[in-house]
């Protein structure tokens, strides 16, 4: 009796992986906890441990393969001994299944993600496009000026390492930062090139660090505070906000606090209410705070070296989903982009459709299937949500005359409560009809497949709200 | 630890109930039981049946198995994400928590909470907690809801040596020795938060002493062995049933598994964690002892496996035929 090894799931997030190499061969004898190979995710390189006792039949995968599929069979295991483990599931157990009603069920977990990664190739048609209004612009991009595709998560360790370079007074601290890499690897590397004076892991005491962070920053140290998820910052969120928020207020412009609060923001994958939420709308309520959200890794990189410069406190939110997808970014010595201004990403003439970080992606996917249904719709990005540059979109309202604004975070007083609004009340005129929010839903996130994916908002939402606000549904 | 114990002093440390015979052999089948769980779901987490995190508590069994049966019925549990053996030690049903592991409507929170927040008003399980540290506060507001309607329940309030460094657990200590709630701190010193060992983050890695500077009197226990655990436990309890306020049991222990499923756990050695397995192993060390002392046979401990085995199965069964809840419920449990 044989029973397959299939390619296991080791992250929330994992969809394939590469089996990097079988620590077993053909005829071992393995017992629950052996390790049977080495598997590299895009994040890490894991242990796989046995489960059940037996012996090795057939290795199914060579090592070295990439791209092996989560449940994939990659080896199969001859029947243990059957006294020693009297209950061990047989092989054909509902739990186990069929191959393809496994390969559902893993899919249904992968698809618990918001949207699936655009192609790189399409995105990097999109990104060089022109600029809004208003007089922030972005820098020039010299022509011939060569663009490497890298990752969110690779731009923005780019970005850290290249200020703390110029900058002796720059550091980073927060939780797993330094040994680990990062929680979610975006200090990759530092440690090794910056060292321990200025890579810093702390204790698991946000109020404590964050607050810290912010008095250095006050002596004129400039602090980059990871926050393993923005979701652990609700234990500082007094510092960021009554402390780096307000002192440069309250002390008539004497002291400031030049401080970077970093780390991924919004619903992950089937982590749950306590870890899966959207904070975009509450730090840009704050006057005292700039809050920025990028979706692209160009984006990432240049507006994170401009945070890091910046002497006011910034909120950068980041999103786990996005870190892994690979964007063109310039290959420029200095290359900083101008906090507080939005970028049309995409023209067009019937919509306008608004978000930031990761929904950017959606809506460039919702454009493209309403392009088919010959609806040309204008993609504005808005990567800095305090001060929000309402210019922009009321530049592209004027010309659509519609608006959708799409968001993960909660409806009640969110940024699209905002953005309708300031549209309201500046273009009025212009509008043909309501705008519509298209949000995440107004209840804390389940963690059931079925009922996360109901809980935030997909491409068929923006396309339906389209519709309404074109009158062709 | 340094200063003289309360406990010691007031004299209420007596070891008279030790465990017995037939607590021995609850107590290794119990332990048992949360090891198979665990081993069960983190199968089901690498077929993609689990999403998530997925935090096992594989090495760690002593020291839920020896304080429950230290507890008795109407004392209040609470602790964080790691959570799937207390929900077992407390009697919670191996099914309801495996089907809320896979997300199903039959699941302890409707499929809503996940591995990381399962509660049961039922058996005084008050979760299930996500945030490193939020349930040292509300275990001593549980504490504090006992002292106010005057009975003599105990909270026992479990936390990581990570989350001993929280701020909100010292002030959660202040009040309550200041009020003499009773509540006993259970500090799970697996030596790990995630990549972090305790010396990499601690200044004080003796964590009973915590308490010193809030006068609360604190003790290590062998949180691999049941039964140090059990007659710790037991003491301690006694200590806070009588009103005398708070105390700190710190449970030296270890988790075999990685933080959660997608840790590589690259910050200790495979040799660390073999000797540790080797060595220290809670579950074989109550065997050995059983065997030993003639309380149980081999084949009496073969048993005990093949029906845990049956019954983590069956729960594994159960879990993955479950409905998903309905799309309906997304609204549902927001407000009261
Ligand atoms: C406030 C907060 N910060 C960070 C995290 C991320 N996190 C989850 S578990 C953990 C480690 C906690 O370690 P410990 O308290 O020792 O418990 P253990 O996991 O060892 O049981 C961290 C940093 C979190 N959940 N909450
Ligand atoms: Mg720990």
């Amino acid at each position: 009796m044989s029973i397959q090894i299939l390619m296991p799931a080791l992250s929330p997030t994992m969809e394939e992986g590469k089996l990097a190499k079988w620590l077993v061969k053909e005829g071992d004898e393995v017992h629950s906890g052996d390790i049977l190979a080495e598997i590299e995710t895009d994040k890490a390189t894991m242990e796989f441990e046995a489960v059940d006792e037996g012996r090795i039949g057939k290795l199914l995968v060579a090592e070295g393969t990439e791209g092996v599929k989560v449940n994939q069979p990659i080896a199969t295991l001859l029947g243990g001994d059957e006294k020693a483990s009297p209950a061990r599931p047989s092989p054909r157990s509902p739990l186990e299944g069929e191959p393809s009603s496994r390969s559902e069920l893993g899919g249904g977990m992968a698809k618990a993600g918001p949207t699936p990664p655009p192609k790189a190739a399409k995105a990097a048609s999109t990104l060089p496009q022109g600029d809004g209004v208003g007089e922030l612009s972005d820098p020039e991009i010299p022509e011939g000026t060569e663009m490497v595709t890298m990752t969110v998560r690779e731009a923005l360790r780019d970005a850290m390492a290249e200020e703390m370079r110029r900058d002796d007074t720059v550091f980073l601290m927060g939780e797993e930062v330094a040994q680990y890499q990062g929680a979610y690897k975006v200090s990759q590397g530092l440690l090794e090139e910056f060292g321990a004076r200025r890579v810093i892991d702390t204790p698991i005491t946000e109020h404590g660090f964050a607050g810290l962070g912010v008095g250095a920053a006050f002596a004129g140290l400039r602090p980059i505070v990871e926050f393993m998820t923005w979701n652990f910052a609700m234990q500082a969120i007094d510092q960021i906000i009554n402390s780096a928020g307000k002192t440069h207020y309250m002390s008539g412009g004497q002291m400031r606090a030049a401080i970077v609060f970093r780390g991924p923001n919004g619903p992950a994958a089937r982590v749950g209410a306590q870890h899966s939420q959207d904070y975009s709308s509450w730090y840009s309520h704050v006057p005292g705070i700039k809050v920025i959200a990028p979706y692209f890794a160009a984006d990432a990189k240049g507006l994170l070296k401009a945070a890091i410069r910046d002497p006011n406190p910034v909120i950068f939110l980041e999103n786990e989903i996005a870190y892994g997808r690979s964007f063109p970014v310039p290959k420029l010595d200095d290359f900083v982009l101008p906090i507080g201004k939005a970028r049309v990403v995409k023209p067009g003439r019937d919509v306008t459709l608004v978000a930031h970080s990761i929904c950017v992606g959606l809506i460039l996917e919702a454009a493209e299937k309403l392009a088919v249904e010959g609806i040309d719709a204008e993609i504005v990005d808005l990567r800095t949500l305090r001060p929000l540059d309402t210019a922009t979109v009321i530049e592209s309202v004027k010309k659509t005359n519609r608006l959708v604004t799409v968001e993960q975070g909660w409806p009640i007083c969110s940024i699209g409560s905002e953005i309708c609004s300031q549209v309201v009340e500046q273009a009025f005129d212009y509008l043909d009809a309501p705008p519509i929010k298209v949000t995440g839903k107004d209840v804390p996130m389940p963690y059931a497949a079925n009922l996360e994916k109901l809980a935030i908002p997909h491409v068929e939402d923006v396309v339906a709200a389209v519709k309404v606000v074109c009158y062709r549904s | 630890m340094s200063e003289p114990s309360k406990a010691e002093t007031a004299g209420v440390r007596d070891n008279s109930k030790a465990s017995t015979p037939v607590a021995l052999k609850q107590f290794y089948a119990d332990m048992l039981l949360i090891r198979r769980f665990e081993e069960k779901a983190g199968q089901l987490y690498g077929m993609g049946l689990i999403g998530g995190f997925c935090h096992l508590y594989i090495g760690q069994e002593a020291v839920v198995v020896g304080m429950t049966a230290a507890k008795r019925e109407g004392d209040q549990v609470i602790t964080a994400y790691r959570e799937h053996g207390h929900m077992l030690a407390c009697g919670m049903d191996p099914k309801m928590v495996m089907s809320e592991l896979t997300g199903r409507a039959s699941g302890y929170s409707k499929g809503k909470g996940g591995s990381m927040h399962m509660f049961s008003a039922e058996k005084h399980f008050y979760g299930g907690h996500g945030i490193v540290g939020a349930q040292v506060p509300l275990g001593t507001g549980l504490a504090f809801a006992n002292k106010y309607r005057g009975n003599d329940n105990v909270s026992i309030t479990y936390f990581g040596d990570g989350a001993a460094n929280q701020g909100q657990v010292y002030e959660a200590f202040n009040m309550a020795e200041l009020w003499k709630l009773p509540v006993v701190y259970v500090i799970e010193n697996n030596q790990y938060a995630m990549g972090t060992s305790v010396e990499r983050s601690s200044a004080e890695t003796h964590f009973y002493k915590r308490g010193s500077s809030f006068n609360i009197p604190g003790e290590q226990v062998d949180g691999m062995d049941a039964v140090a655990v059990h007659a710790a436990g037991q003491k301690a309890i006694a200590w806070c049933r009588a009103g005398n306020g708070p105390t700190i049991l710190e449970m030296k222990t270890y988790r075999y598994r990685g933080h959660s499923m997608s840790d590589p756990a690259k910050y200790r050695s495979r040799d660390e964690v073999t000797a540790v397995r080797e060595k220290r192993d809670p579950i074989e060390h109550l065997a050995q002892n059983l065997i030993a002392q003639k309380l149980a046979s081999e084949d009496d401990l073969k048993a005990i496996d093949k029906e845990t085995r049956a019954v983590v199965n069956a729960a594994a069964e159960y879990a993955t035929a479950s409905p998903e809840p309905d799309p309906a419920e997304l609204y549902t449990d927001v407000l009261v």
